[in-house]
């Protein structure tokens, strides 16, 4: 049997191996090779990636800890950071949910960029984010996560920008990019902090023996590490950025900007479960952020007619959701609904690309309607999707969500009562989304609507795939109320054990059955109203100039980029020009050039001496070292 | 011996191509600088990583004054030689195809500057040391002077005689310290050591002053920056080169050489202005950077940024920092090279170098693009890139030093990607303009001279070990000099 190291070690390796390989030669190879070359390395990472899992499972529950280093990378005065990898229960779900959807989204992309010049460019982006989240979430040590941190993000950014002749999209990747950047300046304080604190960065080693740090030290470093998690996750004041990033092609929305990279922020909370514990503040604050995102983000997508914006902003408040947990210290509750939400969103966004493939690229919902009948395969697993993320039972959504919200009610009901309007208001947008695009007529120009086609082979075995996921996933963590086990509660206990400090209140069983009936119930209501509106009524959103009050406040997002434009952009582009024009020129260097005026104004005595030129100076200048070298050695030996 | 063969053979080269004037003195240039790396490397291999002084030189020259040629290379020295001898066949590659191909004095100068950039890096002796300092100086002042660009004279005269006051006051700290040695006086690097810390706390400040303002303006720290980025505008590519990549270093290495154990009361009491100085400088420039409508400009301004970081975090006086202002020199160093050397490419294909007339070089230069995408990235310390290493290490002295200074200079992560990413956007994204529908992408010779650029920035980004190890105890002794004679004082 081949050893289990060279196969954890080759899980990553091979996305980059493909991404060398296709990226090397992106010019010759032919777009057959690239794609196999991609799809190949991925669904092997995948295979590895189950195997690892089955062997992780194989062991006793206490043990299933596996870690290896391979190389020292850098070491110098105390400080060392190896490459080395940590396959834990919670790493291991990931690897899964990675190359899973991963390999999916890949073999989508076949069909979804088949005519795109810039095919095997694509494919070797893909390749290397794959191969750098699977290095933020191997990663033995903070910096090897934040090398994947930052690699994902670079990632991100190349593939906002993919079609990088049009300069909205460039700027909306550099947006990405910099926005990123302010939170991974705080992560990277925050693990500079942990290694002046804990004389180490690896996970371990820090883990051990947390309560020696002080409680302040603690929170300072949470709080750090959570801003990181703002930036990458999408959360308030943060979040802007990721809405934007829909200028990526439609995969790299469902795959990036949906189930894996944004729920980074996710993973290292939980990942970090030990130090949070301790920092009841951070998680007060984790709690109140993710709350006010998920609610504030469901109401900006009540509003939109972009189908990618309605996703990116129900992703947002998705995460917002996944903080709630997080925050309430309900660690496994966070990864279970990351899971479920990977299917179902994953689903949603490739669902959106064969609905935007088959009408020529209209993301417009007010110009869709009438799919049903024509894209019967992507109208199917999109309505499976809307049902999982509606929290309808049984599909996946359903158990992660009331998970969340059974948390929540135990905690406060106040915080339960916000959330399930988050949660409401989602049923409503997805619902309008969905009723928009696929049923009501057709309301595209004719002659698309003529020569229109369901997602071909590549793109529609992806959508079934995820679209079966989206109805069992939940049943991974069935809870006990509903006669289940909650075995990925139990499969991940030992990586957050250290963490059960936190008192997780819960609820008696009635309790439970009845908010679950509350929910399900009002839920129905809600998707009644929308069929209303949307289908009975076969109301069509009205343009942007007859919205009024509130509606427009919601359809401009707050005017939130406007006012971040206010108080940060322009006022650093003014600095950056008084700067240059201004402090620069007239201030600093004015001071010394008229110094040097000075000196010259002063020396008009010896006026006559200055010729202007420099060469002259030099040439006195040697002279004059060599005379008096010359004078001190002659005088040096005179004196011997 | 072979300290004193790496400063003459330049020298020598140089002096044969100035007075034979051959046609193939490119050439002839590149294989000097080639067997001088190869020399260089001979010393690597001999290097036994610890933290004395090797391959030394020691007679006496002005013996009457005490004054000695006293060369040698430690672990710190070794470091900038290879920075030196690595980059300079390079430099003489890249000016292949250019307008300078043909002179001979061109290559004489570029020669006779290496030689008095290794004897920067290895003199022992005061005197030598400021010797080397004022040589090096004229061979780079020539270079811009003939081949500068716009306002050349008057550019180049601000920066020789803003660098020549820094140097004077330099001479002047060096003779206060020389008179304080005992007897005979001399210039011995030991015996200058010896005397700075007999100085009172006060003396050892004024000295710390005149030597910090010379290495401070070499480098250059805020606010006595202003003669670079118009010397680094106006000069002639090899000439911006050889600033950035290597001369600015000489601030540095001074710093580490001939500041920190030379007063440490001194250093102690001011070292928190020289940081302060140097982190404001990092935001200042940044900020700059967004602005500058040149680019070739606005790689100067984030050079500054960048010089800023390593100022603050080796004036931290913690290992980490000193480590990580090392190898950011090396990084830095070869980053510099790159983002000028494409940035020469650019402009001399399209005629210009305003970012806001250029637009979608992407498009009919896809490698350049590339390149110079990665030389950003390493700009912008992206993990895995050389840049990131020297980066992480700086900011976690820094944050050690003080939490807030910390965070304020960790601000460069963000301002960076600012400046560099729009840059970036505008020149070589978006649709082509009428400047860039015709260009070409790179030729062979700029793949021979870019690609290894490009694999450097990945290997020292992926493996920074070996770098890290050569100085690793040399700085390691040097701190303990620092650190004894502080704790004695408390």
């Amino acid at each position: 049997m081949v050893n289990i190291n060279v196969l954890i070690t080759l899980i990553p390796l091979l996305p980059l191996l493909g991404f060398l390989i296709i990226a090397l030669n992106v010019h010759k190879i032919s777009h057959k090779k690239s794609s196999y070359l991609a799809c190949g390395t991925i669904l092997f990472s995948f295979i590895l990636s189950i195997t690892v899992f089955t062997h992780l499972l194989s062991l006793p529950a206490d043990q299933r800890v596996l870690s290896i280093t391979l190389v020292s990378w850098i070491q110098t005065s105390g400080f060392s950071a190896d490459i080395a990898f940590l396959i834990d229960p919670l790493s291991s779900i990931m690897l899964l949910i990675i190359t899973g959807v991963g390999f999916l989204i890949h073999v989508y992309s076949i069909g979804y960029m088949h005519d795109d010049a810039g095919y095997s460019r694509f494919f070797s982006y893909l390749n290397l984010f794959v191969f750098f989240m699977l290095l933020l979430v191997m990663g033995a040590n903070y910096l090897l996560m934040f090398v994947g941190w930052e690699g994902v993000g670079l990632c991100s950014y190349l593939l906002i920008g993919f079609w990088f002749k049009n300069h909205d999209y460039n700027k909306a990747a550099n947006k990405a990019f910099i926005m990123n950047r302010i939170g991974d300046l705080g992560l990277l304080l925050g693990v500079i902090l942990i290694f002046i604190n804990f004389g180490s960065i690896d996970y371990q080693t820090v883990f051990t023996n947390p309560s020696e740090v002080e409680v302040t030290t603690l929170t300072w470093i949470t709080v750090l590490l959570f801003i990181g998690a703002m930036g990458k996750s999408a959360q308030i004041p943060l979040y802007t950025w990721l809405p934007d990033a829909m200028a990526g092609p439609t995969p790299v929305s469902a795959l990036i900007h949906a189930a894996t990279m944004v729920t980074a922020g996710v993973y290292m909370v939980a990942r970090n479960n030990v130090l949070y514990a301790l920092s009841p503040f951070t998680l007060q604050l984790i709690l109140i952020t993710g709350l006010a995102t998920a609610l504030f983000a469901a109401t900006i997508a009540l509003v939109q007619n972009d189908i990618k914006k309605v996703l990116a902003y129900s992703t947002v408040s998705q995460l917002g959701l996944m903080f709630v947990a997080l925050g309430l210290g309900a660690f496994s509750s966070g990864i279970f609904h990351m899971a479920t939400h990977a299917f179902f969103k994953a689903l949603l966004f490739l669902g959106a690309g064969s609905v935007i493939h088959a009408l020529r690229g209209e993301q417009d919902i007010r110009k869709m309607g009438g799919l049903k009948k024509l894209l019967p395969v992507t109208y199917i697993t999109f309505f499976v999707a809307v049902l999982a993320i509606s929290g309808i039972p049984p599909f996946a959504g359903f158990f992660s969500k009331d998970e969340i919200l059974a948390h929540a009610f135990a905690y406060n009901p106040f915080v339960w009562g916000v959330a399930l309007i988050a949660s409401l208001l989602t049923v409503f947008y997805m619902f309008r989304l969905f009723y928009l695009t696929f049923y009501g007529t057709a309301r595209d120009e004719k002659q698309t609507m003529d020569h229109i086609h369901d997602a071909p082979k590549s793109m529609a075995i992806p959508l079934i795939v995820l679209a079966v996921l989206s109805i069992t996933g939940g049943f991974m963590n069935t809870p006990e109320v509903l006669l289940g086990s909650s075995w990925l509660q139990k499969f991940l206990s030992p990586v957050f054990a250290s963490a059960s400090g936190i008192e997780i209140h819960h609820l008696s069983h009635t309790t439970e059955y009845v908010l679950m009936a509350l929910v399900v119930a009002l839920t129905l209501v809600v998707i009644g109203i929308v069929y209303v509106q949307y289908v009975k009524k076969g109301h069509v959103p009205a343009g942007e100039g007859r919205l009024t009050g509130i509606q427009k406040v919601l359809y401009h997002k707050y005017y939130i980029d406007e006012f971040y434009d206010i108080i940060i952009v322009k006022p650093l582009f003014w600095i950056s020009k008084t700067g240059d024009t201004i402090v620069e020129a007239l201030a600093i260097d004015g001071i010394v050039n008229s110094m040097g005026r000075l000196v010259t104004g002063s020396s008009n005595v010896l006026r006559k001496l200055q010729t202007g030129s420099i060469g002259f100076y030099i040439f006195i200048m040697v002279i004059g070292i060599i005379m008096i070298l010359t004078l001190t050695t002659l005088t040096g030996v005179a004196g011997q | 011996m072979i300290t004193l063969f790496l400063i003459l053979w330049p020298v020598v080269v140089s002096l044969t191509i100035f007075i034979f004037r051959p046609k193939i003195s490119k050439q002839i240039a590149l294989l000097a600088s080639l067997v001088e790396f190869i020399l260089s490397l001979v010393v690597i291999f001999q290097f036994d990583g610890s933290g004395a002084a090797a391959f030394s030189m020691n007679i006496p020259w002005i013996a009457s004054l005490g004054i000695n040629f006293h060369i040698a290379i430690d672990g710190i020295s070794l470091l900038l030689v290879l920075l030196t001898t690595g980059l300079m066949p390079f430099i003489i590659l890249s000016s292949f195809n250019g307008p300078r191909q043909n002179s001979p004095n061109f290559y004489a100068l570029i020669l006779m500057m290496q030689m008095a950039l290794i004897g920067v890096f290895t003199a022992l002796d005061g005197f030598l040391f400021y010797v080397f300092w004022e040589m090096a100086l004229i061979p780079i002042y020539f270079i811009c002077l003939i081949w500068g660009g716009e306002n050349k004279s008057r550019i180049t005269l601000k920066f020789f005689i803003y660098t020549l006051a820094g140097s004077l006051l330099m001479l002047v700290a060096l003779l206060i310290l020389y008179y304080k040695t005992p007897g005979q006086h001399s210039f011995d690097i030991q015996a200058l050591y010896a005397a700075g810390r007999s100085l009172g706390a006060a003396e050892q400040g004024l000295v710390f002053w005149g030597l910090f303002l010379a290495f401070a303006i070499k480098m250059p720290i805020f606010p006595f920056h202003t003669w670079q980025p118009d010397t680094y505008t106006v000069a002639p590519v090899e000439g911006t080169m050889l600033l950035s990549g290597i001369m600015l270093k000489m601030g540095f290495y001074g710093v580490i050489r001939w500041l920190i154990p030379m007063v440490p009361l001194g250093v102690t009491d001011w070292g928190f202005v020289a940081v302060l100085l140097s982190v404001v400088g990092i935001v200042y420039a940044s900020a700059l950077a967004i602005y500058q409508q040149d680019f070739k400009r606005l790689i100067a301004y984030a050079s500054i940024a960048h010089v800023g970081l390593m100022s603050a975090g080796l004036l931290t006086l913690n290992k980490i920092g000193m480590q990580g202002a090392l190898i950011q020199m090396i990084s830095h160093g070869i980053l510099a090279f790159a983002l000028f050397y494409i940035c020469e490419i650019i402009s001399v294909r399209t005629n210009t170098r305003v970012i806001a007339s250029l637009g979608g070089l992407r498009t009919n230069a896809p490698i350049l693009t590339t390149v110079l995408m990665i030389a950003i990235l390493g700009t912008v310390a992206l993990p895995l890139t050389s840049g990131f290493v020297g980066e992480f290490l700086l900011l976690n002295s820094l944050f050690q030093y003080n939490f807030i200074i910390g965070a304020t200079g960790g601000l460069t992560i963000i301002l960076g990607a600012v400046y560099c990413l729009r840059a970036f956007q505008y020149m070589m994204l978006g649709k082509n303009t009428t400047t860039t529908t015709s260009i070409s992408d790179l030729t062979g010779n700029e793949k021979i001279v870019l690609y290894p650029i490009v694999i450097l920035i990945f290997v020292i980004g992926i493996h920074p070990d070996p770098l890290l190890k050569i100085s690793e105890a040399a700085v390691g002794d040097l701190l303990e000099l620092y650190v004894n004679f502080s704790a004695k004082t408390k």
